[in-house]
């Protein structure tokens, strides 16, 4: 069983309907027991990073999610929220990857909207794939490149695409929302 | 690079497309969902669903259509068409749709737009504008262009832009169903003016507009719809057309 992590962000059923087309069955959840006898644990989201992460506390989950052992996938604010620090809402983050997250310089339309490919990109979510396959991507906050990075993207600046630390892995696209690419992403982590 | 976006926009009335289709090999012409997977395996980058009808009976055969679309496409679409609170768009998201889009009714309560920002998020809130030249201005018409407004257009989009609306789907009256290309003026005025992603809309009729409008304006995405329905334009075809054209296309 996939457990997807329920906290206040939105849009989590695409995740789940993104399993469904893969053959894969989930459950939407946010219990710890749960979370932590599953498989593997997805932690999605689209939110603002200070309001998600006072849900994720005052619930104990930023304590289950850091205790997991098997791999997890954060998406979007996922990702953000595992990194240590976020400029939306000057927000103190579960700290997975030693990185911060900040807000775009506006230079160029924020949000970062649409498709964009890998500048780089190394690691088991990416097998089977090249950088020129674009993802899809909507987020005004970026997590800057660090040792955890393992695809990066080039909007406004060069930005973590794709981070790995041990048994934790997170995107900063979509990959629910990024056609074949995308479901080749998820499947590379359900056949981790 | 960030890619220009090429969305298909489908009208919705009772469940079914309005506009007819003549795609060959199609079970249900009239199927949103079929003629949805059709543009997706085409390589749309984006699909918007806009209920023309828009009843309270219709709004809940939306909800379902909407479960259905999430069910089975696997890349993002918007959904509007009579939205006028934050309660009809938290039941479209929770049935899966990853963008609304209102347009009348935020001319005639802005701050519709900022419930809907902080409660979902910028990113899921798409602003129509629907735009007319009226002496000599381009002016904001409401209900489906036949009602003109107070409002300058730039102004307007720099208001839902601070409203917290993460995106302009801006359309030219003047041009719409006129098959006469996108207009380039208006689109590079709004677009200019924003930092937001505008969306070109109103009047493609070929494969030169979509190249004219990603020329001539900074507009991140163009949408058609009869095009692509009466099978007219492959998106496939466009998109490598526009890639030739050396514009940045998925």
């Amino acid at each position: 069983m996939i457990a997807i992590v329920k906290y206040s962000a939105g849009n989590i059923k695409s995740v789940q309907n993104a399993l469904i087309r893969l053959g894969y069955k989930s459950i939407i959840t946010d219990d710890p027991s749960e979370l932590i006898s599953s498989e593997k644990v997805i932690f999605p989201g689209v939110g603002e990073a200070s309001s998600a992460m006072l849900y994720l506390r005052e619930r104990g989950l930023d304590r289950i999610i850091l205790s997991l052992k098997q791999p997890v996938l954060g998406i979007c604010l996922g990702l953000q929220l595992m990194c240590r620090f976020s400029e939306e809402g000057e927000t103190k983050c579960l700290g997975v990857f030693d990185t911060d997250v900040r807000l775009f310089p506006p230079v160029d339309k924020i949000p970062h909207m649409g498709w964009n490919n890998c500048l780089t990109m190394k690691g088991d979510l990416f097998k089977g794939l090249t950088i020129n396959n674009d993802l899809y991507y909507v987020h005004s906050y970026y997590a800057e490149i660090s040792t955890c990075t393992v695809a990066t993207c080039d909007y406004i600046l060069p930005f973590s695409a794709a981070m790995q630390q041990g048994n934790f892995y997170a995107t900063q696209f979509h990959p629910e929302k990024s056609a074949e690419t995308g479901e080749k992403i998820l499947k590379n982590f359900l056949e981790l | 690079m960030l890619k220009r976006r090429i969305i298909p926009c489908l009208d919705i009335k009772d469940g079914r497309t309005v506009k007819g289709v003549n795609f060959i090999n199609l079970i249900d012409a009239g199927d949103p969902v079929e003629l949805a997977k059709v543009y997706v395996k085409q390589g749309a980058d984006e699909l918007v669903f806009l209920d023309i009808t828009a009843t309270i009976e219709n709004r809940k055969a939306l909800a379902v259509l909407v479960e259905r679309i999430a069910a089975e496409i696997n890349i993002p679409f918007t959904v509007g068409g009579g939205i006028d609170t934050v309660n009809d768009v938290s039941i479209l998201i929770k049935a899966g749709a990853d963008k609304v889009t209102v347009n009348s009714s935020a001319v005639r309560r802005p701050e519709l737009i900022s419930e809907i920002a902080g409660q979902f998020g910028s990113q899921c809130i798409v602003a129509a504008i629907d735009t007319k030249i009226i002496d000599n201005e381009w002016i904001v018409v409401v209900d489906g262009g036949r009602t003109p407004t107070e409002l300058r257009t730039v102004n307007w989009a720099l208001n839902v832009e601070e409203l917290g609306a993460g995106e302009i789907l801006l359309t030219s009256m003047n041009n719409d169903g006129t098959k006469s290309g996108f207009s380039l003026d208006i689109t590079a005025q709004v677009s200019r003016s924003v930092n937001i992603p505008v969306i070109a809309s109103g009047g493609a009729g070929s494969m030169e507009h979509f190249s004219q409008v990603f020329f001539n304006t900074e507009c991140s995405a163009a949408l058609a719809a009869s095009i692509f329905h009466f099978g007219e334009m492959d998106i496939r075809e466009l998109k490598k057309y526009l890639k030739h054209q050396g514009i940045a296309i998925r």
